[in-house]
């Protein structure tokens, strides 16, 4: 850990600290959420744990929370998780050495990891990076988890502090960064229309995926080509450099 | 939530996870797939704030909720810190239920 600590400058040190404290909140109201909204104290900490992707862990709960069925918020899940791919094809000379290195690195991937990762300039930073915010994120998330899971047993009427609006609140600030392409805030728009139009009349967690016949007007690449190549995953969602130092993951 | 469907979140995630350092000195994803699982996501996280924002059950949240969503995404946009974000969204809601705003 020191040695990762003497490898990275003060910069980026910093700012890994504020993404700690940024994804401490958003841990802490997740817990918070799940646990208040009726869930058992152990789902959510299980699964920041095992799941380890906040927008994914928010979502799944979200499904749940709003009625829908448990292969719903699976499904919900595993999509949004599924930008996890390419990012790992990015850093995956970081992730390099021994097996078990690679089996335990893999798990500390996060939009956050990859981005700091992708901000320095050369490999050994790269893998400085990755696993110092990995390991730190992955720390501070699951001890925030458990003391919002905790805290949130206490909470009698969320609704009286507007803790509802705090999640959809927080995957807006994810999203955000990544609609300024046009063709996926076009996409991204269309699906929210046709998931609020079905909501009424499809089991809670549908409309949500229904939400993917947006991708028809995905189109059939990024619009800028400067985003393809070594920057792809930080051009991905949520990951530009200055959505890193906001993020949530 | 039953363990099990964590369990499926949490495999299938670590999966696509592992695939890139297992995997990538072996093949590459094209651009378009990766332009694809990105727009992907964007779409579901906007469908999911649409609906979280204005939709409770199978009707309508209410004003209160979506004009604190409304708020944290204007400071959002504005670049506000991320704990100001959602705690400023948090407390329009708030505010507005003690007003009587549903």
């Amino acid at each position: 850990m020191r040695s990762l600590l003497r490898t990275l400058d003060r910069a980026t040190l910093r700012d890994i600290a504020l993404v700690c404290v940024a994804d401490a909140l958003v841990g802490a109201s997740f817990g918070a959420i799940s646990v208040s909204g009726g869930l058992p104290l152990w789902l959510p900490i299980a699964m920041s744990v095992l799941v380890f992707a906040g927008g994914a862990q928010f979502a799944a709960v979200g499904v749940i929370l709003s009625g829908g069925g448990a292969l719903a918020a699976v499904a919900t899940g595993l999509v949004l998780n599924a930008r996890l791919l390419p990012f790992g094809f990015t850093v995956a000379d970081v992730l390099d050495g021994p097996r078990w290195r690679r089996l335990l690195g893999a798990q500390l991937m996060t939009d956050e990891s990859v981005a700091f990762a992708l901000l320095q300039p050369d490999r050994r930073r790269r893998r400085a990076a990755f696993w110092l915010c990995g390991l730190a994120l992955f720390t501070v998330w699951n001890i925030a988890v458990v003391v919002g899971a905790a805290a949130g047993g206490l909470i009698g009427d969320t609704d009286a502090l507007g803790l509802d609006a705090a999640f959809p609140a927080v995957l807006l600030a994810l999203v955000l960064p990544s609609l300024t392409d046009p063709r996926t805030r076009a996409a991204a728009l269309a699906g929210a229309a046709v998931a609020v139009a079905a909501t009424p009349y499809l089991p809670a967690g549908l409309p949500v995926l229904l939400a993917l016949l947006g991708l028809l007007l995905a189109g059939r690449g990024p619009a800028a080509p400067a985003a393809v190549g070594s920057s792809a995953a930080a051009a991905a969602v949520g990951s530009s450099p200055a959505a890193a130092t906001e993020g949530v993951h | 939530m039953p363990l099990l469907a964590v369990l499926l979140l949490a495999a299938g995630t670590y999966a696509f996870r592992l695939a890139g350092p297992a995997l990538g000195h072996r093949f590459t994803l094209s651009d378009r797939l990766r332009h694809l699982l990105a727009v992907a996501a964007a779409v579901l996280l906007v469908a999911l704030v649409a609906t979280g924002a204005l939709t409770q059950g199978h009707g309508f949240a209410g004003w209160a909720r979506p004009a604190g969503v409304l708020v944290a995404g204007l400071l959002a946009l504005r670049r506000a810190p991320f704990p100001v974000v959602v705690v400023a969204g948090a407390a329009t809601t708030a505010v507005l239920r003690l007003c009587g705003v549903a």
